[in-house]
């Protein structure tokens, strides 16, 4: 449990919030071209890491809009929040 | 020469104060080189040694644990076994698993306090319904003990149950597994290290691995903060940390590792005889031998490392279990935990081989790992020993998020994952 900033919103308590996952994960441009490995890393493999993420989240109880979060999953601190579309911060 | 625990081993000790037990392992310092390593000391991961060394011969083997034994998720769940899952395959592995624990006790001349007390699960609206007499009836094809229960006949096997037909999630029916029950965790991580230590096996504690060295496609040995340790086969069995030792070898797994609380109560006088688990309202409570109220809540939807857990999970399951069990309205909590789980897309685990020559995987257990301990160790041997999985584990390889076989146990996870 922790506090979020939403970009749009503000400081929330984190149960207002849904995780969506790793983020950064980009959709195939053509997937009739796909080999099924393929198909396996982008929809199930993920990096899961102990440490500084890029993941996904919904604002699901306020504004109902997706922003990107940089947390460190060891110690749940939050490193930066960006919007969608916006370049991530690279420290 | 390991001596035999027995009630004259124990009036002998009484004798001297019990100051002269033999030490059940061994500490040892590792090797420079072993047949394989088992990396993770919780009881998947002892099991496996165990049965490597039992059953496969191969007893120049080590597990090598960054804690200490049984300190990771094996003394951290709500110690629930049963094996009433959905699909055939899954329906082999946890009653394979069943199975060995109705003998275990006797096998590691430990006493692992297995107690078929029964596990009932409740369904609380109309799809539980519909969803548990199908998982009955696909149990039972499988010849897995499974009855479905009406409302009446869950109060009559619980009767602290609240089952009004006015509460929020009302009490709709239920299924009974009898053959399933619970154990003690820490007896069943110290018996399999008793016995795997006896037949050779070095359990290495404070060894944390810090890197796999691979030659090609193929494994050579593993870095530890105990210095390198040289070897052909690697078996993981690190649970929520399986993704970072993959990640150790450039693998990615199809994993997430998010925690999962439990809490207990204050010890109290028997008072539920059995393990009540309700997937709508996510709770789930049974009564250890001590007298507490060992209770499960849900995991957390984020990735976290924390063992720790949000409040409002914890807060949810009370609400739920004081509506179905308004007599423990006055419960003192004792102690409240998470540990991290690796959770599949499928909720089903993976025991496999992987690209990598000699680098085998145990993980994907997700909430309800504990059960299939045995099991799970019996098999992981045999896919090590022979780089074949064995019959029982073959449709949870890592292949299957390839080729689209998935086993979707959702539903008798228990836990909405």
């Amino acid at each position: 449990m922790f506090l979020i900033n939403c970009p749009y919103c503000g400081e929330r308590d984190q149960q207002e919030f849904k995780a969506g996952g790793e983020a950064h994960i980009e959709r195939p441009k053509q997937p009739t071209e796909l080999s099924d490995d393929e198909w396996a890393e982008y929809l199930f493999m993920r990096k899961n890491i102990k440490g500084v993420q890029f993941e996904r989240w919904n604002h699901t109880h306020g504004c109902r809009k997706w922003f990107n979060m940089v947390r460190d999953t060891s110690n749940d601190e939050i490193k930066a929040i960006y919007k969608m579309g916006e370049k991530p911060p690279t420290r | 020469m390991r001596n035999k625990y027995s009630v004259f081993s124990l009036i002998k000790n009484a004798l001297s104060y019990h100051e002269n037990w033999q030490r059940a392992w061994k500490d040892p310092t590792p090797k420079k080189e072993y047949d394989a390593v088992i990396v993770g000391g919780g009881g998947h991961g002892l099991a496996t040694a165990y049965y490597l060394a039992k059953k496969h011969n191969m007893n120049n083997i080590a597990v090598v644990e960054k804690g200490w034994i049984g300190g990771g998720n094996t003394g951290r769940n709500t110690t629930i076994i049963r094996s009433n899952y959905l699909w055939d395959a899954s329906a082999g592995l946890y009653d394979h698993a069943l199975k060995i624990w109705e003998s275990l006790s006797q096998e590691l001349n430990y006493n692992v306090m297995f107690s078929q007390r029964g596990v009932m699960n409740l369904a609380h609206n109309l799809q539980d319904v519909r969803d548990l007499k199908r998982r009955t009836h696909a149990n039972r094809l499988n010849g897995i003990d499974a009855v479905y229960l009406s409302t009446e006949e869950v109060k009559k096997f619980c009767p602290i149950i609240n089952t009004s037909p006015d509460i929020r999630y009302p009490v709709l029916g239920g299924t009974l597994q009898r053959r399933a029950g619970t154990a003690r965790h820490d007896a069943v991580a110290w018996g399999y290290a008793r016995g795997a230590d006896a037949m050779g096996v070095d359990i290495v504690q404070n060894c944390e691995v810090k890197g796999i060295k691979r030659n090609g496609d193929s494994v050579e040995g593993i870095e530890t903060t105990k210095g390198f340790i040289k070897t052909k086969k690697i078996g993981v069995v690190a649970a929520g940390h399986s993704s970072v030792i993959a990640n150790m070898a450039g693998l990615r797994l199809p994993l997430e590792s998010k925690p999962l609380q439990a809490l207990v109560s204050e010890p109290v006088k028997p008072i539920i005889d059995t393990v009540v688990m309700s997937n709508a309202v996510h709770a789930y409570v049974s009564q250890s031998d001590k007298g507490e109220l060992v209770i499960g809540a849900g995991t957390d939807d984020y990735v976290s490392y924390t063992q720790k857990g949000s409040h409002q999970i914890v807060e949810g399951t009370l609400n739920a279990i004081l509506e179905l069990y308004p007599i423990f309205s006055r419960m003192r909590m004792l102690r409240q935990w998470g540990g991290i789980v690796d959770i599949c897309p499928d909720a089903s685990p993976i025991l496999s081989k992987t690209s990598v020559k000699g680098l085998y995987f145990n993980c994907g257990w997700g909430t309800g790992g504990f059960k299939a301990t045995p099991g799970s160790g019996d098999l992981f041997a045999h896919t090590i020993a022979n780089d074949e999985p064995h019959k029982l584990n073959a449709a949870f390889n890592l292949n299957r998020f390839v080729s689209g076989d998935l086993v979707d146990e959702h539903g008798a996870a228990a836990v909405a994952h």
